[in-house]
């Protein structure tokens, strides 16, 4: 069906969104890695020139940056065990025959709908906070000690949030995929004797794998680039103890005003992020066999 | 499902499935409540829940302070005009996708996702300095532009997923027809995919609705929406937490609403053809 001119008209369909998106992408990847490779201070800026290097040795040398890398990782990973794990088992409870599954999936999408600054703001004053929040209350109700959630956990408590954030998301892509299940394999299953574990292991669990990997997919891209429950809630801190390499690079940018050093930064992130997206399409690309 | 269940498993499941959906629930409204408290009655120890003094100050309060119709109109421009743009743009390109696969037609549709990964944070500097360059720093549409682009890959991921659910054997008979090609998609293709282009659309506009980085980083007033309204709010000790909830819910209520009565489409949008 495909001629010569329906060929062409595609090319020319596809070619402006390729074109949008490599100029959105190359443009400013070519500025950093220009900056990267440059002595660039903006509170000094008489003094400019290369640098070879130096600003990507300072972000392998500085201190904080492996925690940075780990945190990064942690973040993605905790995230999607969370979601995937928790979203399954919402999922299949709320699968049941339930009263009143339509206010329920209303509710448990919510959190969706709150934006970033919002999410992490309630957390923060509204529940983690040491003297006002409702974790503290429940501490006093029964004698113990408040936790000091940002402080003593930082990186936790961030996981924590950003889940709660993208909790919604996996269960609803699971329990729509658990719904286009056919209740008579499970049925037939039943009556071969198949218990409830093994159900789950063999009939379920195989039909999710698509909508999981959709999950792993989407949730790593939004998750890879988290600052803004950062921002709002620790600030990295204490310390560095909750700094990701994005909010590394940030402070590098905005509090060190070190141009420079920032961009090295990013092309390093870049990379990571390259490296997380070969693997993820390598890895799950063959389910998504569209 | 169809098996036959007793009346006490589904009082059980029922009362687990709302406990469960009601915690997850609760911070969300915890935070409405708490907008309707005075500031004393919201850092009340213990917290107060039918013994709070109610008022609806705090929403005047925020009105009056801040320029709410300005953020909210921002907001609007932004996130539909972006959306609007963003689907001019990806139509075509998920049609031809779709319907005339090439070898390399899956690489790309990875490379396009791809894109998203790279961070924000990373190409920050670089944005900002070209954004003031041409003008567009703190304008609507610069920010438009912006969130166009970085949503892009998933629109049209979206619409792909949708254009292939559409059984070529229609779009074959309207050729044989001697549809011209702007005619399939106008009359044949289109109607069929409206649902999926709705979906796609209300997400999107979800989206960035709640796209927080670059709402923040390229705009400082003219532009900013209410993402940039809320995080100019900050909550010094306690002191204003009733007022910093209203501002919240003002900030959040409109996508809710909107989000809460597309759910529908919504659903069937977010799974990425996930489910078939």
């Amino acid at each position: 069906m495909s001629t010569h001119s329906t060929r062409l008209a595609s090319r020319l369909m596809v070619a402006p969104s390729v074109l949008l998106l490599f100029v959105w992408m190359a443009v400013p990847l070519a500025m950093t890695l220009y900056f990267s490779f440059r002595l660039y201070r903006l509170l000094s800026p008489d003094r400019t020139g290369w640098v070879e290097i130096t600003n990507y040795k300072w972000f392998f040398k500085a201190p904080d940056f492996w925690l940075a890398l780990f945190n990064t990782l942690a973040l993605v990973g905790g995230v999607l065990v969370i979601t995937v794990v928790l979203g399954t088992l919402i999922a299949l409870l709320i699968d049941q025959p339930v009263k009143g599954q339509g206010v329920l999936r209303i509710l448990v999408i919510a959190p969706f709908f709150v934006m970033p600054p919002v999410a992490a703001s309630i957390w923060e004053n509204l529940f983690m906070h040491p003297q006002n929040g409702l974790f503290a209350a429940a501490a006093n109700a029964l004698g113990a000690q408040p936790i000091l959630f940002l402080e003593k956990y930082p990186m936790s408590s961030v996981i924590g949030i950003t889940a709660w954030e993208w909790l919604p998301f996996a269960t609803l892509i699971l329990l729509t995929a658990l719904q286009s299940l056919s209740s008579e394999q499970l049925e037939a299953a039943e009556m071969d004797g198949a218990g409830a574990f093994s159900r789950f292991r063999h009939i379920i669990l195989p039909h999710l794998t698509r909508a999981i990997t959709v999950v792993v997919l989407i949730e790593t891209i939004f998750l890879l680039g988290i600052f803004g429950e950062i921002y709002t809630t620790t600030q990295g801190g204490p310390g560095s103890a909750s700094t990701t390499l994005p909010y590394m690079i940030f402070k590098q940018a905005i509090v060190a005003k070190d141009i420079g050093r920032a961009a090295a930064g990013g092309i390093i992130a870049v990379i990571l992020a390259n490296i997380v997206a070969y693997f993820l399409m390598r890895g799950l690309g063959r389910n998504l066999d569209a | 499902m169809a098996r036959a269940v007793t009346p006490q498993r589904k009082a059980v499941t029922t009362l687990a499935a709302w406990t469960v959906a009601l915690l997850i629930f609760f911070p969300v409204l915890w935070m409405v409540l708490t907008s309707f408290k005075t500031e004393a009655s919201a850092v009340a120890m213990p917290p107060q829940f039918l013994s709070a003094d109610w008022t609806t100050a705090n929403y005047a309060e925020v009105w009056a302070r801040s320029d709410y119709p300005r953020f909210f109109l921002n907001s609007v421009i932004i996130s539909l005009g972006s959306t609007l743009l963003g689907l001019a743009v990806a139509i075509p390109a998920a049609w031809a996708m779709a319907f005339v696969p090439g070898k390399r037609t899956k690489d790309l549709l990875m490379w396009m996702l791809s894109t998203k990964m790279m961070p924000a944070v990373a190409v920050m500097i670089p944005l900002y300095l070209v954004f003031q360059r041409l003008g567009l720093f703190d304008t609507r549409i610069g920010l438009v532009m912006a969130l166009m682009l970085m949503n892009l890959p998933i629109i049209i991921w979206m619409l792909y997923t949708y254009f292939k659910e559409i059984p070529a054997e229609i779009l074959e008979a309207a050729r044989m027809d001697g549809a011209s090609l702007w005619n399939e998609i106008v009359h044949v293709l289109t109607p069929m995919a409206i649902p999926g282009i709705a979906s796609t659309l209300l997400l999107n506009v979800i989206l960035a609705w709640n796209e927080a980085f670059w709402t923040i980083t390229l705009t400082t007033t003219k532009a900013a929406p209410l993402s940039a309204f809320i995080a100019s709010f900050s909550a010094p000790q306690g002191l204003f937490y009733a007022k910093l909830s209203a501002a919240s819910t003002m900030a959040i209520a409109p996508i809710l609403i909107l989000g809460w009565f597309s759910q529908k489409q919504l659903v069937r949008g977010l799974t990425f053809g996930a489910v078939k």
